[in-house]
Order: structure tokens, then sequence, then C-alpha cells
């Protein structure tokens, strides 16, 4: 695995779009780690501080090129973006959307409290931004091509995560209407259902801490708050040829948590 | 290995280039959130950069000790390779 010369990877000739890499306890370094290990070719998308996003790319096992800076609010960003990333690579085969962001306000308990400008930024970023970002990519993409988000499991209410979890709901049904307008084009989109992991993003929530004492007592599997090695190679997996006829699905890497009551 | 003095500098260098502190500033008493301004994620990058640039590897967990200048050179001091 990981030389120059490996056809039999995974990945192997796929070329992929990576969004949301900012440190490398990001999910989305993992995926990108995996992904090359795997044979994958990688164009990068940065956001906000992209000499932090280049210093981490080069702790990538190879080499990739200039990392392309998006932040998916801006509509200059996204309407180049296809172009960028022909400088790079000629087409793609799989796009990851690992973004996900919510004002303090939104978030911590303050469900009642949160204001529609602050819940709009939250709903832009980590809601709509899924199909902006799917748009902006699909003039390189062809039949057999694979999306692929991050949520966490929105089809309850959780303590603590507030509009950001409205916004995952949102994305979870924003993903399978993307399956259902792409589907005709051959293109899949689903998402990976990830348990609490210590990101950046995490660490800014307010109270993130019960959910890493529920998973760790109460996940079948158990689950490791540190190790993003399974929510990377889920991602990998769905942007494989592996998973042929599966879209619009939501698949739960979170050591069984969702399977169980108490 | 490098001493405190180099270590020091070298620190200077990159919270210069990553956070915009003025060198004239960086002391072993002073704090990096309160008295030099540099926020978390700048904290994030002036870490990634000291680990390249001394051969460290600075786990996460350790980083909420590292709240002085003093603190990071005795840090890179003590375990760089
Ligand atoms: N960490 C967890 O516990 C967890 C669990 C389930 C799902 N997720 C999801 O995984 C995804 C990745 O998050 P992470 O946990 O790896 O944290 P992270 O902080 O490493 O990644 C979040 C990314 O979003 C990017 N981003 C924020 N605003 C942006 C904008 N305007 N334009 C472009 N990019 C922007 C950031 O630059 C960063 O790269 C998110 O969708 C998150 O909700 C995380």
């Amino acid at each position: 695995m990981g030389d120059e010369h490996n056809v039999s990877g995974l990945l192997a000739g796929k070329r992929l779009l990576i969004a949301g890499i900012l440190t490398d306890q990001s999910i989305a370094f993992s995926a990108a780690k995996i992904a090359q290990e795997e044979g994958a070719e990688l164009v990068l998308t940065g956001y906000g501080r992209l000499s932090l996003v280049e210093r981490i790319a080069k702790r990538l096992p190879k080499p990739v090129g200039d990392i392309i800076e998006l932040d998916v609010t801006n509509p200059e960003h996204l309407d180049g973006l296809a172009d960028r990333v022909r400088e790079q690579v000629d087409g793609l085969d799989g796009v990851v959307h690992s973004i996900a962001f919510g004002p303090q306000s939104v978030m911590g308990g303050e469900f009642l409290n949160a204001k529609w400008d602050d819940v709009s930024t939250a709903l832009q970023i980590s809601t709509f931004s899924y199909q902006a970002l799917a748009m902006a990519c699909l003039p390189l993409m062809r039949p057999g091509g694979s999306i692929v988000g991050l949520t966490f499991d929105a089809t309850t209410a959780w303590p603590v995560y507030d509009w950001m979890g409205v916004a995952k709901a949102g994305l979870e049904s924003a993903s399978r209407y993307l399956a259902m307008h792409l589907g005709k084009q051959g293109i899949r989109s689903n998402l990976v259902s990830a348990g609490p992991l210590r990101t950046m993003a995490a660490k800014s929530i307010p109270g993130f801490v019960e959910f890493e004492d529920a998973w760790q007592a109460r996940a079948p599997l158990g689950w490791s708050l540190t190790d993003l090695e399974p929510a990377g190679r889920a991602i990998c997996a769905l942007l494989s040829d592996w998973f042929p006829a599966t879209t619009g699905e939501v698949v739960h890497v979170d050591g069984g948590y969702h399977a169980v009551g108490a | 290995m490098a001493n405190r003095d180099e270590i020091r500098s070298g620190l200077a260098d990159i919270l210069e280039e990553v956070a915009g502190v003025d060198k004239a500033d960086v002391a072993d008493e002073k704090s990096f959130t309160d008295e030099l301004d540099v926020d978390s994620l700048s904290m994030v990058e002036v870490v990634v950069a000291a680990e390249e640039k001394f051969g460290v590897k600075i786990p996460d967990d350790e980083v909420p000790n590292l709240k002085t200048v003093g603190d990071a050179v005795s840090y890179i001091e003590k375990n760089a390779a």
C-alpha cells in the first residue's frame, strides 16, 4: 500500500475532491490519508486558515496539488471551483463534503433563544452547502461518481446540539434529494453518520462531553473519541465501486450506538 | 539539540509568521492567549509549525498545558528528538 505504482487499491485511479481538512484530527484528513493509501488522486479544498491546511496536507502519505480556497458561502469560489479543479485533474470520480459550522448562539442549549441570522448561517454552511458543492463539482462528474457527506444522527434530539441537529436533519434530507435528482446521471449521494470525535468542530460545541460519555457507556462495539479511521474507511468505501446500487443512504459509523435504546 | 534561547527565538519566528505577534514581545512569562492574543486556531497552527521545526510531537491533550511561551519552550526542550 501507499506507493506510486499502487493499482490494486480500493480507490485505484479515482480522482477525488476532498473538502473539510483543517487539522490532522479532521475526519476529512483521515479519509484523505486512507484514499491515498488506496490509490486515489486527491484535490483538496480549504477554508479560512489555508496556511494551516497546507501544513497539514504535507502530513499526507503523498504530495497533493495546491489547496484550492473554498468558502461554501462564497458564490465566486463555488462558480470558479470546476475550473480550479481542472488545473489539477481532468475529471472527478468522487467528492467528500466534510463541512459544518454553527455560531455558538445556536448550540449548547440555546435552541429556544437562537436568532434567524445565526441559524441561517448554520443552515447555509452545514446543509445547503451539500447541494452547492455537489453542483459546483457536477460538470466534472460522470456515471459511477459518488458524493459523500458527514452527519451526526439527526433522527432524535440531542442535548446541546440544538440547531446543528436541525441542520443535520436537513442535510440527511438534502442527501436523499440529491440522490433522487442525480440518480439519472448515475451519481450516488450517501452520508456517514459518525459518533462523537474530538475534532476542532466538536471542541467548539459547548457541552460536547455529554455525547462522549453516552457513547462510551452505550455503544455495543465501544467507541474511541480520537480514532478517525472508522469514519475515514467508511467514506472511502462509499466512494469506491463496492456500493454501486446504494444511494440516499446513511451509514452509521458509531459503534452501533444508534441501534440500542439504553 | 537546541537550547532554550534557540527554541524561544524559533518560536518567536513561528508566532510572527502564523499569528502576527511582534517578536520583541515573545518572552517566557507571556501567555499565548491573554498577552500575545493568539486565538485557538492560530494556536493549532503554531503547534503544527513547532512540531515541524523542532521535530517534536505535541499531543492535543498537552496543548492546554502550554499556557505561556516558557511552558512551550520547556516542553520542546524536554521532548525534542
Ligand atoms: N466530530 C464529530 O464528533 C462529528 C460527528 C459526526 C459528524 N461530524 C461532521 O463531520 C464533518 C467534519 O467535521 P470534523 O468533525 O472533521 O471537524 P473539523 O473542524 O476538522 O472540520 C470542519 C470543517 O468545516 C470547514 N468549514 C467551516 N466553515 C466553512 C465554510 N464556510 N466553507 C468551507 N468550509 C468550512 C472547516 O474549515 C473545517 O475544515 C462535519 O460535517 C461535522 O458535522 C462530526
